[in-house]
């Protein structure tokens, strides 16, 4: 059975200190450093889980750079904070360059001091002792349950988001332009075996632009798409810059005069770009053509509520509540044309078996 | 607050997203365009936040937040009800 979410699950980025963590020596009181044994071998076999990493160091940022460059692992670290802040805002400010829950995210330094000062101010951070970096890799917040292509390129994707953001704030002209500008390809498909890894992971790791928090396994998506009762879609995004990946999933239930939406998920770094309510809209739009009802589920919580707004700015209300669980119903009517800004490709849909 | 008062803290918000200068005070800048998650989260949060109220499932519906009028309507039935 599918459960709901629980809080605190695998980490998505690792935060690290430097001086006395990441290498032996003080680099600003002129020590020689050299990197401590394990210290690359961890970087690098996280970099390949999917595991984003950063840096919190109070430290010369120059000095610090070119050091990470002669080690060959400059490359490696997310919007790395290296100032002369308190660690707990440096580890915000990560959390919020890169778009994910503070509650996702390690620590690792040697000061006692630091780890309490950020333990104090985010106690949802997992703070780990320097000393026991040669057990990071074993750590099972550390291991995944899965490593997909998504997961191996992640870093890149990020990467490629920083381009972008660059890019955005260039712009001063309305966001259509900038939309235009990145030449997106949305494709919404019908997920098969090889998506459903990637499947299940998404629904463990998206919080925020997720409608219900039902989280399913391998051999539970797998009977989904056997199912003559169930569609479940993947979609994936592409612009000039790169591709996002396979960036959300929908869980449809098929009855005879309704399509229940059961689950709604959108990866958060796709947050502005107006994807998942092309997916509102294309279900709309083929449950208005089938003469078809179209309801969804909708479990409240306090990440989620985007999702809400999303499902109530897009023709859903709500038709019966009991407690946080919703039940709504689109109106079908009023449905917006799809944006010129993206090239919408729609799956090779209907199947046979699943016309009523 | 009046409703000119309240309609002067809300433009200046919609502007930074709706590059349009000549946007009337009825006009539903939603029509015929798809939800920005986004930007409608971020217009929720900023009323929320700049007139001190608390905008209930509810009131979340596209009519209310889909111009100028009716955002500027919301907020005055608010903060009559809530204070503020």
């Amino acid at each position: 059975m599918a459960e709901l979410k629980k809080q605190g699950n695998k980490i998505k980025c690792l935060i690290w200190d430097l001086d006395n963590t990441l290498w032996n020596g003080t680099i600003l009181e002129g020590d020689t450093v050299t990197l401590r044994e394990n210290a690359a071998k961890t970087i690098k076999t996280l970099d390949s889980r999917g595991i984003l990493q950063s840096i919190a160091s109070r430290n010369d940022h120059a000095l610090v750079m070119d050091k990470l460059r002669e080690f060959g692992l400059k490359d490696y670290f997310l919007y790395p904070q290296i100032n002369w802040n308190a660690k707990s805002q440096s580890i915000k400010q990560i959390a919020e360059l890169l778009n994910i829950g503070t509650d996702t995210l390690a620590f690792i330094d040697d000061e006692p001091y630091e780890r309490q000062e950020v333990s104090f101010s985010m106690p949802e951070v997992m703070c780990m002792d320097a000393a026991s970096l040669d057990n990071v890799l074993a750590i099972e917040q550390m291991n995944p349950l899965y490593i997909t292509d998504d997961s191996k390129n992640r870093r890149q994707m990020y990467i490629a988001d920083q381009e972008r953001r660059k890019v955005e704030e260039s712009y001063s002209g309305p966001s259509e332009e900038f939309l235009s500008h990145l030449g997106m390809v949305f494709d919404i498909y019908t997920a098969t075996t090889d998506d459903l890894k990637r499947a299940e992971e998404l629904t463990v790791r998206t919080n925020q632009l997720n409608t219900t928090g039902y989280t399913y396994n391998y051999d539970e998506l797998n009977g989904f798409i056997k199912s003559n009762n169930h569609l479940l879609l993947m979609a994936s995004l592409t612009d000039r810059y790169g591709t996002y990946g396979k960036v959300g999933l929908v869980l449809v239930e098929i009855g005879e005069s309704a399509w229940i939406i059961k689950l709604l998920l959108m990866s958060c770094r796709v947050m502005s770009r107006g994807v998942g309510s092309i997916v509102i809209n294309y279900l709309r739009n083929e449950a208005r053509r089938r003469g078809i009802r179209l309801l969804a589920e909708m479990i409240q919580n306090d990440r989620n509520r985007m999702m809400y707004i999303t499902y109530k700015f897009s023709g859903f209300s709500e038709i019966s509540r009991d407690g946080q669980t919703i039940i709504m119903e689109n109106s079908l009517s009023d449905i917006p044309p799809y944006p010129d800004y993206v090239d919408v490709r729609f799956p090779n849909f209907p199947q046979q078996e699943i016309i009523q | 607050m009046t409703l000119d008062e309240i309609k002067a803290k809300v433009k200046p918000f919609l502007f930074k997203y709706i590059k349009k200068p000549d946007l009337k005070d009825d006009e539903d800048f939603f029509a015929s365009k798809l939800i920005n998650s986004l930007f409608a989260m971020q217009l929720v949060m900023f009323i929320e936040k700049e007139f001190k109220i608390k905008v209930e499932d509810n009131d979340l519906q596209i009519k209310n937040f889909n111009s100028i009028d009716s955002i500027s309507a919301l907020v005055t039935g608010k903060l009559g009800t809530q204070g503020g």
